[in-house]
């Protein structure tokens, strides 16, 4: 393996797990307000949420694509105003993973959220717990599993996407390219050869991932 | 200062069903009041009403002279600021936290050392020292029941809920934990409203009685006095038991209880307990024999001489209130009061078993 081949590995991780980190907050928060609140909107809000884990990936890019871009809404905002461009960029890799693994967590979250016995959470009311404090101390533990699991499945889903993150933020060598998208690049090239190490290297990590999360998982639930 | 709730309010659902409580009040510190009625009366949204876990659409309650709940003034209390400590059926003991995390949970704007303190204080009063780090799942019932009972009861609640609190757990636990229960509501000092549908329990720990019937209350009074006089038919069925007299046990032994009631004494089949116990002394009216004349010799232990006081005949029985020695109701047959000739101002015997006695410690 060479030294590029280690910078992919390390860019690709960085990039996966700052995505997993931006959506977690994001994605907790979603998903209790699907799992408990009752409003208007809620079927729009999660249909729109969702929408990433049925589209074609690269429909999902090409929307962020003439959202983020500079003559984009977003995009163009972010130009004008905070003086840097998505498109193109490492941050757009950050985009498009978080755009494509908030589903998966949201969707694990709620469901763990929604089989929290909710007398547990009336009971801490009555003891004068708050609202903020009873997510922290008595949901969300409760919720665990799910939630880590949600969180894992982000992560890998981060660590393996390639259509939203080709039509976003390209294939620069050293700059956009992640595990996916150089693959894909040395089969076009016919070094098949590099192609297949960074696909061992891609299946590696994975295992590891599952192997980390089912002990973490068997451990707890065991306890 | 203890304060007591007043509340009177319709809870209604979107399904159909509609909970009417009118008047409900408790009665002063380390009183308890009994929620009476068959599952489904609506007893349990009355307590998640009034601890502020659920939102009726009329009328208010009020807690001393604290608005919980107004319907007009649409204000209402969060539980938070209730201070209400409530035992829900099945005590929703926080899985995860161990017991002393249970206990203390309430605690947490209370430093470190205090709390330490107070959950250890709590503990030891309750019987629960050397549990602190079990889960909830490896408690027997009675020690969860006592755990959901600390929880509680460490905020030093003004009133207190407990939703059928002895209902989780098996037989001869129950017997014990009832005669806790009823020492330890009567230290608390602070009113407390009890839901059960067990008579015994009602008569063991309750000082009033409200009963209540598809959504509404039908009877409210002391506890022998509902049992005792029904106010009506439904309420009868729903009590099950008609006499319902204060007694002392005069002797003990044998497995034989002789308890003074009125001036008349009972011999009743129960286990040992001490002279001069406080009891409740209960009969179903079935259960008392009724016969003309003085009988040559008989199996059953009481022999009383009563007066037949009225009649009154419901459908295929008749309903026979007698005095002796203190009143005593018997259910006869439409035949067997005819052959017996009965007409009010009679005197009979009244012959009751000994088992068919029942004593309830108070």
């Amino acid at each position: 393996m060479t030294h590029e081949d280690w910078q992919l590995i390390e860019f690709t991780a960085r990039m996966a797990a700052t995505s997993t980190l931006l959506v977690l907050p994001l994605g907790l928060a979603l998903a209790w307000c699907l799992a408990r609140g009752q409003w208007r909107g809620k079927v729009l809000l999660e249909t729109v949420v969702m929408l990433p884990l049925v589209l074609p990936p690269v429909v999902t890019g090409l929307a962020l694509l003439k959202l983020f871009g500079r003559r984009g809404l977003v995009g163009s905002w972010l130009h004008n105003v905070c003086g840097f461009d998505f498109i193109f960029t490492w941050r757009a890799v950050v985009l498009a993973l978080a755009v494509m693994s908030l589903p998966l967590l949201v969707l694990a979250a709620k469901t763990a959220f929604e089989e929290v016995d909710r007398s547990f959470e009336q009971i801490a009311r009555t003891l004068g717990a708050g609202e903020w404090r009873i997510f922290f101390t008595i949901t969300l533990p409760l919720a665990r599993r799910g939630v880590f699991g949600g969180t894992l499945l982000a992560f890998a889903r981060a660590l393996g996407e390639f259509g939203a993150t080709i039509m976003v933020a390209g294939n620069i060598p050293g700059q956009t390219t992640t595990l996916s998208t150089a693959i894909y690049q040395y089969v076009q090239l016919g070094e098949d050869g590099h192609a297949w190490l960074l696909a061992g290297v891609s299946a590696c990590v994975a295992f590891l991932a599952v192997l980390v999360a089912s002990k973490y998982l068997v451990r707890q639930a065991k306890r | 200062m203890s304060q007591d709730i007043e509340a009177s309010f319709i809870r209604r659902f979107s399904n159909g069903p509609q909970i009417q409580v009118e008047a409900l009040r408790t009665s002063g510190p380390g009183s308890t009041t009994i929620l009476f009625g068959a599952s489904g009366s609506g007893k349990t949204t009355v307590l998640r009403c009034l601890a502020g876990l659920e939102c009726p659409q009329e009328g208010s309650i009020r807690f001393g002279d604290e608005v919980w709940f107004e319907a007009r003034g649409a204000s209402l209390a969060p539980p938070q600021k209730r201070g209400v400590g409530f035992v829900p059926q099945d005590y929703a003991l926080f899985p995860h936290l161990s017991v002393a995390h249970n206990i203390g949970y309430a605690l947490n704007q209370v430093g470190h050392r205090e709390r330490q303190a107070r959950v250890r204080e709590t503990m030891l009063w309750l019987g629960l020292e050397g549990l602190e780090r079990r889960r909830p799942s490896e408690l027997s019932g009675g020690q969860r029941q006592r755990t959901a009972l600390a929880r509680a009861l460490i905020r030093r609640p003004r009133l207190l809920l407990l939703d059928e609190p002895l209902s989780a757990l098996d037989g001869p636990t129950r017997l014990r934990l009832r005669g806790e229960l009823r020492q330890l509501l009567k230290q608390l000092g602070i009113p407390t409203l009890l839901v059960t549908h067990e008579r015994t329990e009602a008569l063991a720990l309750g000082d009033q009685l409200v009963v209540m019937d598809g959504g509404r209350i039908v009877q409210r009074g002391s506890v022998s006095e509902v049992f005792s006089r029904p106010a009506n038919l439904a309420v009868a069925g729903i009590v099950a038991m008609e006499t319902v007299q204060a007694g002392r046990v005069l002797e003990s032994g044998d497995g034989l209880v002789t308890v003074a009631v009125g001036q008349s004494k009972l011999v009743s089949l129960s286990p040992e307990l001490g002279v001069g116990t406080e009891v409740y002394v209960c009969i179903r009216a079935e259960d008392v024999i009724l016969v003309k004349g003085v009988p040559a010799r008989s199996s059953p232990r009481n022999c009383l001489s009563v007066a037949v006081k009225s009649l009154n005949a419901e459908g295929p029985v008749v309903r026979i209130e007698l005095l002796g020695g203190f009143p005593l109701a018997a259910i006869l047959t439409k035949q067997a009061c005819e052959e017996l000739a009965l007409k009010e101002g009679d005197q009979v015997m009244a012959l009751i078993k000994a088992p068919q006695v029942h004593l309830i410690p108070r």
